[in-house]
């Protein structure tokens, strides 16, 4: 991994506090309760490049998001951007799922994309504000006279567009796409995510990508990184881990997407589903629904063992098979070469 | 374009104003408000005589019937009562009193519920736990009966030339205590609602004051059962201040409301001047009728769940 990085994360953590309310607490005599949302978690996001978070609902991969953006601060680890040539440091801004509840309602679309140039003050008079949002509403393939619109008056693809812009009006360098299509049309779905591509092209965006859809990520990501409860299982370059995916979880993943040359093909079904965030198994935390699995997996967590490739995979199995090509990571720099 | 155009096109194209044109009891409802209200502040121009200035009078006058009836006199239309005040006048007059009262009420109860419920919703924790809780309390408590102890209260500190004109706002205030615990409760459900919306958290990324998050994005998005929730309270105002004054403790003879007139009315029931106490009755009716009234129809129209 010798390109350079637009952001670092290391050992991030993030720990929510569920418990009961005080009174149920003391009448029930009910302990704290938390939840590892994140776990552990270190990857590179490449300068220019995109790096995909799957996995399935509940895992974590929105939490990382809104750890990576700030909107929660982490309970440990640390996170860092690269400046940018200026000196300044990269702002993170964050496309979000649902494009029902992105914009606000009451807002006309020219007020909710100025809303960034007038908070943070990045043009000066009205007349520039408003060139600026027709600007970035021609960018996203919207016309300029749709600043006058309310949302409501937008289907699904086109608010996700005027989301984008909103999130390209602070000109950042980074962005966060936590699901952007899950709530699309698998038609409009491709469009936004051309519209993405492009917009990467042009004005060399990062992407930190977040989807369950194993489809969409192929096609966005340069990297991919598995998530299970909370921790990274894999991670490998997106055509290393299609083709040859080596944690049983990746595997397992891979089974479930749908195959137009072969519909009907046999799939291995793996029983079981996600544990309980608060009472994650012992071990691996995929161990009860793994097929590989052995007494071993049940005690030991695995490490995360960086391959001679550079990817990376936490599995005692993979561990075994290739261990004597494999290093263990045992420091937060060992990740960058 | 001027705004004031816009503005009309908008309410004129917009989905309550099309529920109003199809609602009959909405708009004689809203009709009837609209005279009461104005000929209440017109009343000064309006009415012949101004009933509460003593040298406007006549004794002579005292004790008139309706005019429909055998004694009845022009221009008492509502007869007077044993000092010679012309009813009606004195009803316009009363009218004005309570609805001055009525609003105010639910602007200050507005202005305390709106910020404390987003203060209480936006921030949650200890802070929502406490102003709440602190709320329960003012509820479990009949609205009267704190409102009875502010006035009463109010009533013993004030000096003497004070307590004529401080005594509106005096019952302003009384009514406001519990009243803004309801629309407290109604803004803060909402705001922890959109608090979690990604719209918010948008707006979190740029860093905007919580205070600009709060009255800018999250305010506008509550005010729907807000609008409901004032208009039918205003009738409620209306209706307390009516007993507070029934009572006594309200609004004093020299600046009467509605329920002062009935009281007095109430007085010289037996003496057969029933018309002193029916028609002041039947104002304080329509008026409230006429807001519940607006305020069912507003419910049902902004509820979409309803149409």
């Amino acid at each position: 991994m010798t390109r350079p990085f637009a952001l670092r994360v290391r050992n991030l953590s993030r720990k929510f506090d569920v418990s009961a309310p005080w009174l149920n607490r003391v009448v029930e005599r009910k302990p704290k309760q938390y939840v590892m949302a994140v776990d552990d978690v270190s990857f590179d996001v490449p300068k220019g490049g995109c790096l995909s978070l799957v996995g399935e609902s509940g895992c974590g991969k929105s939490t990382v998001a809104r750890l990576v953006t700030g909107l929660y601060p982490p309970s440990n680890g640390s996170l860092e951007f690269t400046p940018d040539i200026n000196g300044a440091p990269l702002s993170a801004q964050m496309i979000f799922q649902d494009p029902y509840a992105s914009l606000n309602p009451r807002w006309k679309v020219r007020d909710i994309i100025a809303e960034p140039l007038r908070e943070l003050k990045l043009r000066e008079t009205e007349e520039e504000i408003l060139a600026r949002v027709a600007e970035l509403l021609t960018t996203v393939g919207l016309s300029p006279n749709d600043g006058g619109k309310f949302p409501h008056e937008f289907s699904g693809g086109q608010r996700q567009r005027i989301s984008i812009a909103r999130a390209l009006a602070t000109e950042p360098r980074f962005l966060v796409c936590d699901e952007p299509t899950s709530a699309l049309d698998v038609s409009v779905q491709a469009q936004i995510l051309n519209l993405m591509r492009r917009l990467q092209d042009e004005m060399g965006l990062t992407y930190l990508f977040i989807s369950h859809d194993l489809s969409v990520v192929r096609h966005m990501s340069d990297r991919i990184a598995v998530m299970y409860l909370g921790r990274i299982v894999e991670e490998a370059e997106t055509e290393t881990l299609f083709a040859n995916p080596r944690h049983p979880y990746t595997q397992l993943l891979m089974q479930t997407i749908p195959n137009i040359e072969h519909p009907k093909r046999a799939r291995e079904v793996t029983t079981g589903e996600v544990p309980s965030p608060l009472n994650p198994p012992k071990g691996c935390a995929f161990h009860p629904r793994c097929p590989l699995a052995d007494a071993r997996c049940s005690a030991e967590r695995p490490a995360v063992l960086t391959l001679k490739d550079g990817n990376r995979v936490a599995c005692h199995r993979v561990e075994e098979a290739e261990g004597d090509s494999a290093r263990e990571l045992t420091g937060p720099n060992s990740l960058s070469a | 374009m001027s705004t004031e155009t816009t503005f009309l096109a908008r309410v004129k194209s917009s989905d309550l104003w099309y529920s109003f044109t199809r609602h009959r009891t909405a708009q004689g409802a809203a009709l009837l408000l609209l005279i009461l209200v104005l000929t209440a502040v017109f009343a000064p121009w309006i009415t012949p005589q101004n009933p509460f200035d003593p040298a406007q009078l006549e004794l002579w006058n005292s004790e008139l019937p309706p005019i429909w009836m055998e004694d009845g006199q022009w221009p008492f239309i509502l007869g007077t009562d044993n000092q010679g005040r012309d009813i009606l006048s004195a009803i316009l007059y009363g009218s004005r009193m309570s609805i001055l009262i009525g609003v105010g009420t639910v602007v200050l109860s507005l202005f305390v519920g709106i910020g404390l419920g987003l203060i209480a919703g936006f921030f949650g924790g200890w802070v929502d736990n406490a102003l709440m809780r602190f709320g329960d309390v003012l509820l479990s408590v009949p609205t009267i009966l704190i409102a009875m102890l502010v006035s009463a209260v109010a009533r013993a500190a004030l000096p003497d030339h004070l307590k004529d004109v401080g005594a509106g706002f005096v019952l302003i205030l009384a009514l406001s205590l519990s009243a803004w615990v309801q629309y407290a409760r109604t803004v803060r459900a909402q705001t922890a609602v959109e608090r979690g919306k990604e719209y918010v958290q948008a707006a979190r990324l740029l860093k905007v004051p919580a205070r600009r998050i709060m009255f800018n994005h999250i305010l506008p998005n509550t005010m729907t059962p807000i609008l409901v929730a004032a208009t039918l309270n205003f009738g409620m105002a209306i209706l307390s201040e009516a007993t507070l004054s029934f009572l006594g403790i309200g609004m004093p003879p020299s600046q009467p409301s509605l329920g002062t007139l009935i009281r007095f009315g109430n007085q010289y029931l037996f003496s057969g001047m029933w018309w002193m106490v029916i028609f002041p009755v039947l104002q304080l009716c329509l008026l409230v009728v006429s807001v519940n009234l607006l305020g069912d129809w507003l419910r049902d129209a902004l509820n979409p769940k309803l149409r």
